[in-house]
């Protein structure tokens, strides 16, 4: 049901665990539905991701499709995190199946609601970025698939 | 995990192995004795005389005739027929059908397609462990109340429904009782008369018999159509030349079940009581789902708080053991197992459950590993949870 892909980066997810005073924190998803993802950033003065680490309540794809959103983030500007889209960490994953399509949005979503953090610390804007929709104190509508 | 590793199927819910034995008396009814067994010559006098034998040890394992077993291609098949032919047959008289919120879908989505044809269901909560609460069914009968509808013993956390009771109500209030016994069958003893059933649902593949092979007990009396139009097989209610070989193998696998029951459900039991006494030991967080007594001898229900079951599932599928779990990313939707929710579980706890199912097959080293695997994978998804680091910080803030 997985890529060699995903099964890699579930078994042996990368920057798994917790920065401590991060720049920016973001969690979206939602306990109910089974997805939280929680997006910690350490931004440097140069605006640049120096370093990324994640945690995961969710499936397989939940997990590996944080694990690669983190890897394509770390080193980034964040004007280049920013361009990092659920497409792109699918591609990098070889695809996912079509149920597990919200897994990828989720973690698009996550290093977003990080950076809004981190925009919001620092009162400064980031072009293209707006307030997460989703969060984990909200209720979110179900979706269909 | 050494390479040599041996698979460890606990999943025995889902499936099971059929038995060699069964395939044995099966083989022949393939390219030896492959006769119609509606024919007239002699030699597929051979199959009819083979199916008439498998009813006879099925019928008698339920304490009922014959002629009151009707073949199936399955258990789903069978619990369509109940309750779609039941509702045809007796609308004149009333268009209420009472079901439970934990039925298998085979039931549940049944009703769902009779309520779009105009029928009113109601679907009975259970309580915490999963048992239909008598009082509420006595209540929701009405006038108009044609069928109840109430699994012997669920397929998710195992627990056995009071069937003797229901049966009891069902027949006083004159209304037809049918109860999909899919996994009771061959598990636990099962007389319909004593319990008062009037119609049953029972499969092959969950008693180690072959998979495309089930039953509809009717009792005799209760007229409900043919669900399949065609040639006269099953005495003119279940058209289409008969399984031969799967029933051959149903029957076979129906009288080893019947013969080992009570060994086999204590060796299972044991098992499972000391798996499950294991991992409550090693895993904090967790509590099992279902009835502690009423319950199937193999099966045990899990949940793990703060983790998610597909995850699980995928880490105990590396370690070579086949387990299921209620979550939603294996039901194919967001929400969780309506059986864990209908037992009051909130839905992020519903997504952590594990179903295991044992087989006599199972041993002690086996459970050793797996309580040991359970708890090295929970811990690692624990660790990568979100959910548990703000357990644990709003824990440490408290202290």
């Amino acid at each position: 049901m997985y890529s060699e892909k995903v099964m890699d980066h579930f078994q042996n997810p990368r920057n798994v665990g917790e920065i401590e005073n991060a720049s920016g924190t973001g969690t979206v998803g939602n306990a109910k539905c089974g997805d939280i993802m929680r997006i910690y950033l350490d931004i440097d003065e140069n605006q640049i991701i120096q370093d990324v680490k994640f945690k995961t309540f969710g499936c397989g794809a939940a997990v590996a499709t944080s694990s690669m959103a983190t890897e394509l983030v770390k080193g980034k500007s964040i004007q280049e995190a920013m361009k990092i889209t659920n497409k792109a960490v699918m591609e990098a994953l070889d695809g996912l199946p079509p149920v597990k399509v919200h897994c990828s949005l989720l973690a698009e979503e996550a290093i977003h609601a990080a950076l809004w953090d981190y925009a919001q610390k620092n009162q400064i804007e980031i072009a293209g970025l707006e307030k997460p929709k989703s969060d984990i104190s909200e209720e979110e509508e179900e979706e269909e698939y | 995990m050494s390479e040599e590793q041996k698979l460890i199927y606990l999943d025995n819910a889902a499936t099971t192995k059929t038995y060699p034995e069964v395939v044995e008396a099966m083989l022949p009814y393939f390219s030896e004795y492959y006769g119609n067994p509606s024919s007239v010559y002699e030699f597929s006098g051979i199959s009819k005389k083979a199916v008439a034998q498998a009813r006879e040890t099925i019928a008698s394992s339920i304490g009922a005739k014959p002629q009151e077993i009707y073949f199936t291609a399955g258990g789903s098949e069978a619990d369509n027929w109940a309750l779609k032919a039941t509702a045809e047959a007796l609308k004149e008289k009333g268009c209420h059908i009472i079901t439970s919120k934990i039925e298998h879908h085979a039931i549940l989505h049944t009703c769902e397609y009779l309520e779009k044809q105009g029928f009113e269901v109601t679907y009975l909560n259970v309580d915490e462990n999963g048992m239909v609460k008598l009082e509420e069914l006595k209540q929701a009968i009405r006038p108009d109340t044609i069928l109840i509808s109430i699994m012997f013993a669920n397929n998710e956390i195992g627990t056995i429904e009071p069937i003797k009771e229901i049966g009891q109500i069902a027949r006083e209030h004159g209304i037809l009782f049918h109860t999909d016994a899919v996994q009771a069958y061959g598990h636990v003893p099962i007389q319909v008369d004593e319990y008062q059933i009037d119609m049953m649902s029972a499969s092959g593949h969950k008693i180690n018999g072959p998979k495309g092979i089930g039953f509809l007990y009717i009792r005799t009396g209760v007229k409900i159509r043919s669900f399949v139009h065609g040639g006269a097989q099953e005495r003119k209610r279940r058209a289409g030349t008969e399984n031969v070989p799967g029933i051959v193998g149903f029957g076979k696998a129906a009288q080893l079940a019947m013969e080992n029951m009570e060994e086999r459900s204590q060796k299972e039991q044991t098992l499972r009581d000391y798996l499950m006494e294991k991992v409550l030991a090693a895993v904090p967080y967790t509590r099992v789902n279902g009835h502690r007594t009423s319950r199937l001898p193999n099966n045990c229900n899990f949940a793990f708080q703060f983790i998610e079951g597909e995850s699980l599932l995928i880490m105990l599928d590396m370690a070579k053991i086949c387990a299921s779990s209620g979550s939603a990313c294996t039901s194919g939707s967001l929400d969780p197992s309506h059986v864990l929710l209908a037992i009051g579980l909130p839905h992020e706890i519903a997504h952590g459950s594990l179903r295991i199912t044992l087989s006599q097959e199972n041993t002690k080293e086996e459970m050793d590993y797996v309580a040991g695997e359970i708890k090295r994978i929970v811990e690692r998804l624990r660790s990568m949870s979100p959910l548990y680091e703000d357990f644990m910080k709003n824990s440490q803030e408290k202290n």
